[in-house]
């Protein structure tokens, strides 16, 4: 692997990944998980520009970072001190969980690098919008409009669902 | 003959419409419909025998055998097949009139001795169902058919000897007769498959081929058959269920226990006839020996009860014992060489039927008057209850065997049967005849002579002595009166009937002459047992009866105590079977088969408690087990297979 | 040129470290954090395999983008969820949600 621009990008984006998201799970405190995460999914957001998904990345960085991660501050200054009770938890859960997380994770890399993956044909320049555009809402072969309806009537009835659940009674 | 399906369907449908909606009905509409079905039934069972005996006889001198209805209910092979039908031939026919008549009677009856009984209603229907089931056993086409109706009959005799089902000897009663009854079935029920088995039929009038082919068989299968008829009708050693039925209602013991369902098991041995006479005349000639111990055994027993009701049920096992009698000693289907006896079997079954009837209901209608069943509350009642104490008298006249009544004629053609088949018998059953005519003037001059209970309880009350008014004993109302009438006139001029024209062994006619020698010595006995009984017990004291009691005190209280036969079952029941068999048998059931069913529940259970904590209701312990599950399937997977 | 097994391998270490705190946490913001990596994760691989073996398609791309609304949906219900819990029970630890269980 030569070194290059994208290469320092990339390692730099995944070590900040690894950190923020072992900080994320491990921290004692609320609002600084919150914000371990949002570290995460701007990696995350990085990534997909490096893989030239850029609008991908845009959709990341607005609908996780700019949502998410406010639902999240809410839910946790509404909660207030009770979720800032973050205890952990047994040491026997503890030792089963990272076995079972370490077993599966070199599983995984394993497999990773022993299966056979067909011959890698990168992209070479950003995907362009209107193509975006034209497959999200064409309604031939390979095209998304359907899903993109479906979606949009789950996300309906889920914001529906969220304010009965949520609303005080 | 198309229409006598009716005779079987209208009981039943009384009873199911008695059953499902008699308790809403009012007791005269509940017993109305129970009575006018059973009416009907009568008046068709007359117009059935009018048709049958007046078709006359076939070409070949017999009666022919009609089946009018007969269905293939289990077909099981070529010759053996289960068949629900109606059967008539000249027993049958014969049986339905008895059966049709007294229940009639006592239908009618009932109105006077149940009314305002709670229960009226369910008291009707079941005494439907026991029409039904009766009529249904004697016109069955086969065995199994008879079978079938012959434990229904068991079914509705428990139902209503539990009619009182608050009384505890009442249930005891019950239990007791279903029990004794259903265990004495159950030789019937092996009695019938030998015979289905080896026989391959189920037909009372099989195939000769098929009957030799069976061979050494056929007495086993009927020496069982007989066992079961013996529960039924009461033969010692399974009697002891008949004397304790009689907590049943009264006009129930006159139809069940006295006319109808208790001569069932003559009337199975008679169906039978052909085949054992043919095939197995020693098993007949046993049943006339434990016929001819049973009729002494009860006559003796009857002598010492204080019972009134006792006394007329061990009179029953004596009179069914004779009846068994007579079919034991024939010893060939010709009724002019020793085939006397089938016919005399059935005529005394028909006049038993009508007289022991007679008697019941006129000890009911004296219960009703007195309200107890003991003797020592009756006595000089001949004043206040005139038609019963006719009408009771010529029962008694009747049974005793003195001419004109019925009770003469079929007695005496046993007692010529008796003679013929050896002198012992004949001698040994007269003098049993005697008895019974002993015995049952003893509790008529006990009833309706001597010194009067109310009377002395009278005086009493005038002096002072007691607080209470005694209850007058009154006339019974008409509803009981009219049958008593009816079945004192049957009982008159039924020994009249040709009789032997109409049935004997092998369906010939049979012209029934008097035997003289021994007409005049049963005569001579009969009213020697009446004065004996009417010299000690007309009046109440009396200094040779006293010496004689003290005498003979043990002999009495044994008598009294049915020679503790029920205790010598009790015994062998308790002590022996419970005791030796069943008790190991239920500690092998309990501690081994349960045991291990048990220990297969523990074990579980004690598995089941080792996991249990698997199911903690925390969601992340279940994922960690669900991750390592799939991380393990997933190497299985990967690296070996 | 980055080779993609670098990315699936980054993207595992995500998944399994969300599948860790999922397992560990014990208060149930935390947990839907845990979530939100895993889904992460799950995400990146899409978006890889697309990129470096289908170019010429837009399943992964289109895949990603609906996981990524999805997701803000479902974080929206839980969190729903979560507040509603919180207001009748009085905690949100995972501990004392334990009234499903019979």
């Amino acid at each position: 692997m030569i070194l290059n621009t994208h290469a320092i990008i990339f390692m730099g984006l995944a070590l900040l990944m690894v950190i923020a998201a072992l900080l994320a799970v491990t921290t004692r405190n609320i609002m600084r998980a919150t914000v371990y995460l949002l570290f995460v999914l701007f990696g995350t957001a990085g990534l997909y520009f490096i893989l030239h998904y850029t609008f991908l990345g845009a959709v990341q960085v607005t609908v996780y970072a700019g949502g998410i991660i406010v639902l999240f501050v809410f839910a946790a200054l509404l909660i207030g001190k009770g979720a800032r009770d973050l205890t952990h938890t047994s040491i026997l859960r503890y030792t089963a969980g990272f076995t079972a997380a370490a077993t599966g994770l070199a599983l995984t890399t394993y497999l990773i690098f022993t299966h056979q993956f067909p011959d890698v044909k990168p992209l070479t320049s950003v995907v362009p919008i209107n193509l975006i555009g034209h497959t999200l809402m064409g309604s031939d072969k390979y095209n998304y409009v359907l899903p993109f309806e479906a979606v949009s009537v789950l996300l309906l009835a889920c914001m529906i669902g969220a304010l009965l659940i949520a609303r005080k009674r | 003959m198309e229409f006598t399906i009716s005779i079987l369907a209208l009981p039943l449908i009384s009873f199911l419409i008695l059953a499902l909606a008699g308790m809403k009905l009012p007791h005269k509409v509940a017993g109305g419909i129970g009575t006018a079905s059973l009416a009907i039934v009568a008046i068709l069972s007359y117009v059935t025998a009018i048709q049958y005996f007046g078709a006359g006889r076939g070409a070949d001198g017999l009666f022919p055998t009609i089946t009018p209805y007969n269905v293939t209910w289990l077909p099981l092979g070529e010759t053996l097949h289960i068949d629900m039908g109606i059967m008539l031939d000249p027993i049958s026919v014969m049986m339905l009139i008895v059966i049709s008549t007294v229940s009639l009677m006592v239908h009618i009856y009932s109105f006077g001795y149940m009314k305002g009984e709670k229960g009226f209603q369910r008291y009707y229907a079941f005494l439907s169902l026991f029409t039904f089931s009766m009529l249904g056993l004697v016109v069955a086409t086969n065995i199994f058919q008879m079978y079938v109706f012959w434990e229904l009959v068991g079914v509705s005799s428990y139902l209503l000897i539990g009619f009182y089902y608050t009384k505890k000897e009442a249930i005891a009663a019950s239990k007791k007769a279903f029990i004794v009854t259903r265990f004495a079935d159950l030789f019937f029920l092996v009695g019938i498959l030998f015979y289905g088995y080896y026989a391959g039929t189920f037909s009372f009038t099989p195939d000769v081929r098929l009957l030799a082919s069976a061979g050494i068989v056929i007495p086993v299968a009927l020496g069982l058959m007989f066992i079961g008829g013996a529960g039924k009708s009461a033969m010692f050693p399974l009697h002891i269920w008949l004397p304790d039925a009689m907590e049943g209602p009264t006009p129930v013991s006159a139809l069940i226990h006295a006319a109808t369902m208790v001569v069932a098991g003559v009337y199975l041995v008679a169906r039978m006839f052909p085949i054992f006479i043919e095939y197995a005349p020693e098993v007949l000639h046993t049943i006339a020996y434990i016929g001819a111990f049973t009729a002494l055994y009860a006559a003796v027993v009857a002598c010492a009860q204080t019972d009134i009701k006792r006394v007329l049920a061990f009179s029953t096992i004596s009179q069914i014992a004779f009846m068994m009698v007579a079919l034991g000693v024939c010893t060939s289907a010709d009724p002019h060489e020793g085939g006397l006896g089938y016919m005399a079997s059935m005529f005394h079954l028909f006049t038993h039927a009508m007289f022991k009837g007679l008697l019941f209901l006129g000890a009911g209608a004296i219960i009703h008057a007195v309200h107890s069943n003991e003797r020592s509350f009756m006595g000089g009642l001949r004043k206040y209850m005139p038609v019963t104490h006719i009408t009771f008298l010529i029962a008694c006249l009747a049974i005793a065997g003195i001419p004109p009544f019925s009770g003469f004629f079929s007695k005496d053609e046993i007692l010529t049967a008796c003679y013929s088949y050896s002198p012992i018998m004949g001698v040994f059953m007269s003098g049993v005849a005697a008895l019974t005519a002993f015995y049952m003037f003893r509790l008529y001059y006990m009833i309706f002579w001597g010194k009067s209970y109310y009377e002395t309880e009278l005086k009493k009350y005038q002096k002072g002595e007691i607080a209470e008014k005694p209850h007058a004993p009154h006339e019974a109302p008409w509803t009981m009166t009219t049958p008593l009438i009816l079945l004192a006139l049957v009982s008159c001029i039924a020994g009249f009937i040709p009789f032997g024209k109409f049935i004997s062994s092998n369906g010939h006619a049979y012209e029934i002459h008097l035997n003289a020698a021994v007409a005049i010595s049963s005569i001579t006995l009969a009213v020697a047992g009446i004065l004996t009984a009417a010299f000690i017990y007309r009046k109440d004291s009396n200094r040779v009866i006293l010496s004689v009691k003290v005498q003979s005190k043990k002999f009495i209280i044994a008598a009294y105590h049915r020679f503790y036969m029920d205790e010598l079952w009790l015994f062998v029941t308790k002590r022996i079977i419970f005791k030796g068999i069943s008790r190991p048998i239920a500690w092998f059931d309990k501690h081994i088969i349960d045991g291990f069913m048990d220990l297969l529940a523990t074990a579980s259970q004690a598995f089941s408690y080792s996991i249990r904590r698997f199911q903690s209701g925390n969601i992340q312990s279940y994922c960690i087990w669900f991750l390592h599950g799939v991380i393990i399937l997933a190497l299985i997977l990967i690296f070996l297979v | 040129m980055i080779p993609a097994e670098y990315y699936l391998v980054l993207a595992a270490l995500m998944f399994f470290i969300g599948v860790f705190g999922f397992f560990t946490r014990r208060n149930l913001l935390a947990v839907l954090i845990s979530t939100e990596l895993i889904l992460n994760a799950i995400d990146i691989n899409f978006a890889v395999f697309n990129a470096y073996y289908y170019p010429e398609h837009l399943e992964g791309f289109f895949f990603t983008m609906f996981a990524i609304g999805i997701a803000a949906a479902e974080t929206a219900v839980a969190i729903a969820i979560i507040l509603n819990v919180y207001r009748n029970m009085g905690t949100i630890r995972l501990k004392n949600l334990k009234k499903l269980k019979f």
